[in-house]
Order: structure tokens, then sequence, then C-alpha cells
């Protein structure tokens, strides 16, 4: 497990090693937050929001 | 092979993929679009990947990359064409009936006033969809044609694209659930009943609950005719059974999810898409 920083309220957050970058975390906080890609390494940011033309 | 993901959102249908293909000894390389930039100037990154696999959640997203990727010369599954007649639902709707597959009675109209009109030609209640949505959203019924103006009252006012075309169709009166059935490659390999007692709307995104299908051998040729129309290598069809006409398909998408197919199934589609996917790159 990486140990990030929650964008939202700046707690710990703790993610797979394996975790890759669009995967959806949920934080205690309440945040849903999305890993990305930050200059190689593994970054949180709030998730995006569903859009209107999301969906299968 | 070489295979690309191509996603914006890691569902577990994407994570799934991944897992499965490295089992069998595929290199899967997870391309998150909203990393990746296209420059006309230069080439795609990515050059050895034999084929991608188109998984975007967005449709924008999806149509937009297919189509860059197949600009750069790459196999991409679904491609852009058919992901466009998948997701504007007047196209599917109407290119299949141009093919004698059977549609629910579906009515297209420009203005208000020919959308009630014609309305009352199909009978209450009818079904107002948007033109574009997936998941069930915006999708109402109305049992008289003072709820039905109130709902295109509503779709005026809202921010859809197709917002001044008016999609209005019967209201097939089905069993309490419908028929989702995938087709990959030729084949038909798994789909499922999704009931819902309380809503008349059977999206699992809606709380259906999925049960394993028996294919029988029309419901077969009936998916196969649909995915010769539509195209493309993997889709997700969406069929009603109407008391009198038989099967009638719904909607076609191309990008489908199916995490619920497998569980209750226990058959892992994503291995036979990778499998299917690598003959056809071969052939
Ligand atoms: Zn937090």
């Amino acid at each position: 497990m990486v140990s990030l920083k929650c964008p939202v309220c700046g707690g710990e957050v703790q993610v797979d090693d394996n975790a890759l970058p669009g995967e959806i975390v949920e934080h205690e906080c309440g945040a849903q937050l999305e890993v990305f890609n930050d200059h190689n390494r593994l970054s949180l940011r709030l998730a995006e929001q569903i859009g209107e033309d999301w969906g299968e | 092979m070489i295979l690309g993901i191509s996603y914006d959102l890691l569902r577990w249908e994407e994570r799934n993929i991944i897992e499965e293909g490295r089992k069998s000894g595929f290199k899967v390389i997870p391309i998150f679009t909203k990393d990746v930039t296209f420059l006309s100037s230069e080439d795609v990154p990515y050059q050895d990947v034999e084929a991608i696999l188109q998984r975007n959640t967005s449709h924008s997203r999806a149509v937009s990359t297919s189509m860059l990727f197949e600009t750069s010369g790459f196999k991409v599954f679904n491609d852009s064409l058919t992901l466009s007649k998948c997701e504007n639902k007047l196209m599917t709707t109407f290119l299949l009936r141009s093919r004698g597959i059977p549609v629910p009675k579906t009515a297209i109209a420009f203005s208000r006033e020919k959308a009630l009109e014609v309305a009352k030609k199909l009978g209450y209640p009818v079904v107002i969809k948007p033109v574009e949505g997936s998941w069930g959203r915006m999708v109402a019924r109305a049992q008289d044609e003072d709820t039905l103006r109130s709902l295109i009252e509503y779709q005026e006012f809202t921010t859809l694209q197709y917002k001044t075309i008016y999609y209005v169709q019967e209201y097939v009166n089905k069993p309490n659930r419908d028929i989702r059935i995938f087709a990959v490659g030729d084949e038909v390999p798994v789909g499922i009943y999704r009931e819902n007692e309380k809503n008349w709307k059977t999206n699992t995104a809606l709380g259906a609950i999925a049960k394993p299908l028996k294919i029988d051998e029309e419901l077969k040729e009936l998916t196969i005719k649909v995915k010769e129309v539509i195209g493309g290598f993997f889709l997700g069809i969406d069929v009603f059974e109407d008391k009198e006409r038989g099967y009638l398909i719904g909607e076609v998408n191309g990008v489908p999810e199916f995490k619920n197919t497998v569980r209750v199934n226990q058959f892992n589609l994503s291995n036979f898409i990778l499998h299917k996917l690598n003959e056809a790159i071969r052939r």
C-alpha cells in the first residue's frame, strides 16, 4: 500500500501499490477521489462528476 | 497480443479485462484517456500496440479516442462509426428498422406540436427518451397527453445535446424484465434477464436484478443480425419481449458493462473477449 494525501481533507489515504490512473477511491471524509499520475507518481484528485454522456 | 485498453474510469470491467489479459499472457497496456494527448505533427505513442479495446465511460471520449486511434492506423474495437450508431438512439432504431429488424414503434418529431400529435398515433402510455443518454437517465413514461406535454417541457429546458428532437416510443407491455445479450465477434456467448418488480425501467443501474438467460436460437440469430447492421466487435443489446410480436430490439450499447452478467452466469466474459479479439486481429 502507498499512503497518499486527500486533496479535500488533507488526511491520509491508503491506496494499493498497483493502483492505476482512473481508479476511484472513497475517503472517510466522504470525498470521491480519482487516482492519477502526477509526474510519474500516484496522486489523488477529486473524481469527475457523472457527465451527461456517461454510461454504457 | 499487445492490447491497449482505452479508458477514463477504472470500473470492475476494465480492471477485470486487464487482469484476465495478463493471466492469458497478453501484454495489456492501460491507456488512461485523461493522460493522453494527440498532436497532429507527431505519431501517437503505443506504436507496438496491436489492437485497442475502447472502454471509455464518456461517449464523447469514446467516440473521439476511437476516431483518433483509427486515423493513426490502429485497429480499434469498437470503432468510432459503430459507437456513433449505438450512441444515437434515432440512428440505432431507424437503421435497424431499415434492415427489417423488429423495434418498438418509435416516432421522431422536431417540434412540440408534432411530438404530441404523433404520440396520439402511437397511443398512450408512451415513453420519451433523450436521443443520447444511458443508464435510463431522463427516460420517462407518459400516461396521457398532459404528462407528455410536461415531460417535453422538461426536455426543452435541459442541457441535452439533442433537446430539439423528440424521440417518442410506444410503451412495450413487456413482463417485468428485459434481456441484455452480448455479441462478441460473430458469437453470442452470454446474456441476462434484468428483472425489476418496482420500476418499469429495467436498467441494473436502477436496481434491477440480473438473472442468467437461456439463449434460444431465434434470439441468437437476431443478435447476430443486429451486430451485422451496427458493426463493431463487442456489443450489449437490450431486447424486449412483446407478447404478440416477440423480440423487439430496444438499444445497442457500444461500451457495455458486464459485471452482473459475469457474476450470475459464472461466465468469464473478459477472457472470451480477449481470445476472440486475438483471433480477429490474426485473421
Ligand atoms: Zn478526505
